[in-house]
């Protein structure tokens, strides 16, 4: 007690002290924060202004840095430009063949892997392996064994022979070949994410009520749809979304199998000419870039919405 | 009885039957994911004459040679993009650790005016795509002459307002009794961060960690639009280079081995750590 | 519907890898349900009565013997043939169904003859809704209920198939302390109005008591004794039953038989009427806490017999519980040296809490001698 008057005595006016100590920590605070704040605002913030500037900035020169004038131009533009038309028709298909059949194939593995004692972290860390390799690489290794070429037909098509197909080029052959690639490889990409999301979903589901169900004479599959699916529905659906934006912005993948020049491969992405538009050999137009990556957020923003009031409403089913 | 026999028969069977196409299926699926690896492996140790005399490719080598590693490193920059990649990778996730723990702290455990404001439009950052960013940061980027040099590569990747907000979250865990607690004892808040919330919450952390380090070690979009002189290309870009201009002619056998090459560091890690990556990817990955 | 083991037994290897020996859960279980009783698997905790109820219903197979239903064997049947319900311990409700969804799940999963419409179904629902007396709740879900109200619902489950068998896993271990008593009482209503054979698992001596017409009492997987609750209280087959069974628990001393007297320390606690033929040994004795009589209040009533010796302790303390009066006490002889000894007497006694020592005669029907070697009842 005595001390702490003692203390107080010396530290002078006590109130406007505590009211500088609040001032001090506040700035300290700030100064935490600093660093993060910077380079969101550069590197995030800013950004997001400027390139719905650019978007509308008609005729941008990225040398003078000038332009002669504002307008819808550059969407219109992107909208004509058929490598533009042919990229969305590119990611629409990898969309659509690549989220509901990598979950459904997830689900699949994971129930699978969920019904097994022996084995079971052997065959999870195999299946996570493609998680943590590099796309460019293993791509590559894939273009290999696709690739038909003058010295060999590749091992797939050794593999068709022995069906009595083939051989077929399905690096710079017909499109939808091209396209098989394309979605194989980005199932074989995404889904160590998905298994790993779903075994967990899987096994947080108490046995308890898979044994009710058994004593109750209940088959599996009517536990599966039943009990199992409406108790991981928000895993499922958490999975749906992120897959359907993560294959909207499918880029890296084609560049692995089909190399930087995807145009020519005609099989771009929207990300993929968004990139092509602001560097590279048909870029500098960073006009075009930012109105094509807008079109792709709109999408991508929208077909979110939509997921998410279907998730909504069959939730409270 | 025999009714009672048959069922229990039945059953069995079933079970019987369920396990084989279980293990079938993981198997199969097995074979899907570690093919490539192994093929990789395979076509990086037969020799250039030999690979181009398969017209049919065979599954297993009699004469495996180490050529096709020291092409990888002598007659491209494999060396020179794998250290990029390293001092890339270590640079890179040690700033944004200290970027962001500074502001999982703030947010944790500070007392400011604007907080909640601050942290909301931090949050709502998450929801902005990087696509969406990426055409001014190269503009910027490029403005500010940086364009070739590490700070240019690093700079725009060492904030994740996701990373934040997975720390923040973690450090609110931690009793504030302790924080008081260390107030009393004349501790100041750098030396508590450090000393305290950091070891604490260092599961975390080092989560964290490794999905960075994951995620710098395959960084393609941003060097490739960053670097054009070989001399800065990380792992990816020197692939898609080795791929475009290396070895000559379609040396595949050395393309292997320089994929090999850069897939071990991550494989390696992910052997080692496959328990901690899993559960910190299942807490706050997203990837497909 | 009976049901019947014969040398039942399940072992499971044991969690620790490095020990390569396995735990036996159950363990040669040879005995009989009968039809139409209410009967209480009584044990500490991981003494294998979980499992056994999991055989019984068969989420699990034994490893050897066999489980019989009436005469039919249904060792191997899996478990949706059996014609069980089951209650759990955390109920098993699925909790994005409603109550009438989830006590309809067992109908749905029936298939040819035996196939419901949904008429049928709903109205099968609430019958058994009736019998546990939730009817009123059928559109919530379980989350909007109270533990207790959930364990009815679980209960219906179980019922509406109009199971052979009920069983009954911990039903009242997830409840408070009021529920529990009104829940049990319950439990005994219910199986007193469908007469379903009912096998109850339990770690609460006391619940198995209140409402068993039959209780098995289990440790390290093997049956002890099996019988009336009373009978199984009154005379214990060895020192673990009459441990595990009473509230306060029975009062152990070492002590010995010589010259044919029960003797704890210098005390002659049974005179020669009551120890016959026993040869002299040393022995654990047991005494429930009301067969002590204390020996002030005999002398008072001019009751004391006599032919037993006195009892003398060190009097710690004086409990009143209004009906009884708890008189703490411990000995030298006690099993475990200073343990608190308790005593139940009538609170018409007036003891002087100043006192430092007590003086108790024995009711010999409450004294249980048991072999120090063997643990087995002699007396």
């Amino acid at each position: 007690m005595s001390v702490q008057q003692e203390t107080k005595i010396q530290a002078g006016k006590p109130k406007s002290n505590a009211k500088f100590l609040k001032r001090l920590n506040a700035f300290k605070a700030w100064l935490y924060l600093l660093p993060a704040l910077v380079f969101l605002g550069i590197f995030m913030v800013y950004p997001l202004i400027d390139v719905l500037v650019y978007s509308f900035e008609e005729g941008y020169n990225s040398a003078s840095q000038t332009s002669f004038g504002t307008g819808w131009f550059n969407y219109a533009y992107v909208l004509h430009d058929p490598y533009f038309l042919q990229a969305v028709k590119n990611t629409f298909i990898i969309v659509i063949i690549t989220v509901p059949l990598s979950t459904l194939l997830a689900l699949l593995i994971s129930l699978a892997l969920n019904s097994i004692k022996k084995l079971k972290e052997v065959f999870q860390t195999i299946f996570f392996l493609p998680y943590v390799t590099n796309t460019l690489a293993v791509g590559l290794v894939f273009m290999i064994m696709f690739k038909k070429t003058p010295y060999t037909d590749g091992l797939i098509n050794m593999i068709l022979a022995i069906f009595k197909t083939g051989p077929i080029d399905f690096i710079d052959g017909p499109y939808w070949a091209k396209m098989f690639v394309m979605c194989f490889y980005t199932i074989w990409v995404v889904l160590p994410f998905k298994v790993l999301i779903l075994t967990s979903a899987l096994a947080s589901v108490d046995e308890v009520y898979y044994k009710a169900a058994k004593i109750d004479g209940t088959s599996r599959f009517r536990m599966f749809t039943h009990i199992t699916l409406p108790m991981i529905s928000p895993m499922i659906f958490y999975l749906v979304i992120t897959g359907f934006i993560g294959a909207f912005k499918a880029y890296s993948d084609e560049v692995a199998i089909f190399g930087t020049n995807l145009n020519s491969a005609g099989m771009n992405t929207i990300v993929g000419y968004v990139y092509d538009m602001l560097y590279g050999d048909s870029g500098g137009y960073p006009s075009y870039a930012a109105a094509a990556a807008l079109i792709l957020f709109a999408i991508v923003f929208t077909i979110t919405v939509v997921n998410l009031l279907i998730s909504k409403k069959t939730s409270i089913r | 009885m025999s009714d009672y026999d048959q069922i229990s028969k039945k059953a069995r069977t079933a079970r019987i039957v369920r396990k084989t196409v279980t293990y079938s299926l993981l198997v199969l699926w097995g074979i899907i994911v570690l093919f490539p690896f192994y093929w990789m492996i395979l076509s990086s140790i037969k020799s250039y004459g030999s690979y181009n005399a398969e017209f049919t490719p065979k599954f297993i080598t009699t004469e495996p040679t180490m050529q096709n590693y020291i092409d990888a490193f002598t007659k491209v920059n494999l060396g020179r993009y794998f250290l990029n990649t390293i001092v890339f990778t270590v640079v890179t996730t040690a700033l944004m650790m200290l970027v962001i723990v500074f502001a999982a702290f703030a947010f944790s455990r500070l007392q400011f005016r604007g907080k909640n404001l601050v942290f909301t439009l931090f949050l709502s950052l998450m929801m902005i795509p990087s696509e969406l960013v990426i055409i001014t940061n190269f503009v910027t980027i490029t403005n500010w002459g940086l364009r070739n040099t590490f700070t240019g590569l690093i700079l725009p990747s060492v904030t994740s307002v996701f990373y934040i907000y997975l720390l923040k979250e973690n450090f609110e865990q931690i009793p504030d009794d302790l924080y008081k607690a260390a107030k009393v004892d004349g501790t100041s808040d750098m030396k508590y961060l450090f000393k305290v919330m950091v070891p604490i919450c260092s599961p975390t952390i080092v989560t964290v960690v490794i999905l960075k380090v994951i995620e710098c070690w395959n960084a393609y979009v941003w060097p490739r639009l960053i670097t054009d002189d070989p001399k800065y290309f990380l792992v990816s870009n020197g692939i898609s280079e080795i791929r475009e201009n290396g070895f000559g002619r379609e040396n595949i056998p050395a393309m292997m081995a320089a994929v090999v090459v850069i897939s071990i560091p991550l494989i390696v890690l992910f052997l080692i750590f496959h328990k901690k990556i899993m559960a910190g990817v299942s807490r706050g990955g997203t990837k497909g | 519907m009976k049901i019947r083991f014969e040398g039942l037994t399940k072992r499971f290897p044991n969690r620790n890898k490095k020990i390569k020996s396995e735990v036996v859960a159950v363990d040669n279980f040879s005995f009989e349900i009968p039809d139409g009783k209410l009967v209480g698997l009584l044990g500490p905790s991981g003494c294998g009565k979980s499992t056994a109820l999991n055989l019984i219903c068969g989420l699990e197979t034994p490893t050897e013997g066999k489980i019989f239903f009436d005469d039919d064997d249904v060792t191997d049947l899996p478990a949706e043939n059996r014609g069980v319900g089951m209650v759990f311990q955390s109920y098993a409700l699925y909790p994005h169904l409603t109550v009438k969804k989830n006590i309809m799940f067992p109908l749905q999963n029936l298939k040819g003859e035996q196939k419901m419409t949904k008429e049928q179904m709903e109205a099968k629902a609430l019958e058994a809704a009736k019998i546990v007396q939730i009817e009123e709740l059928m559109d919530r879900k379980p989350n909007e209920m109270s533990g207790g109200q959930q364990q009815r619902v679980a209960i219906a489950r179980a019922l509406v198939k109009m199971p052979r068998v009920l069983l009954l896993d911990e039903p009242l271990s997830n409840l408070d302390a009021r529920l529990r008593i009104q829940t049990r009482e319950e439990i005994k209503r219910i199986q007193n109005t469908t007469k379903i054979t009912t096998i109850f698992v339990t770690h609460d001596q006391e619940e198995a008591m209140s409402i068993s017409d039959l209780i098995v009492v289990m440790k390290d997987g093997a049956v002890h004794q099996i019988g009336k609750p009373q009978e199984v209280y009154d005379s214990p087959v060895n020192l673990f039953v009459a441990k595990f069974l009473g509230t306060p628990p029975i009062n152990v001393f070492t002590g010995r038989i010589k010259d044919g007297k029960l003797l704890i320390g210098e005390d002659t606690i049974l005179g020669k009427d009551y120890v016959k033929d026993t040869k002299d040994q040393e022995v654990f004795i047991g005494i429930r806490p009301e067969g002590f009589l204390l020996r002030e209040d005999k002398e008072k009533n001019g009751k004391l017999d006599g032919k037993n010796g006195v009892f003398h302790a060190d009097l710690l303390a004086i409990e009143v519980m209004g009906r009884d009066t708890s008189v703490v006490f411990s000995h030298g002889s006690s099993e475990i040296e200073g343990t608190r000894l308790r005593a139940i007497v009538s609170s018409d006694n007036q003891i002087d809490p100043e006192s430092k020592t007590v003086a108790f005669d024995v009711n010999p029907k409450k004294v249980f001698v048991f072999s120090k070697e063997t643990q087995e009842r002699l007396l």
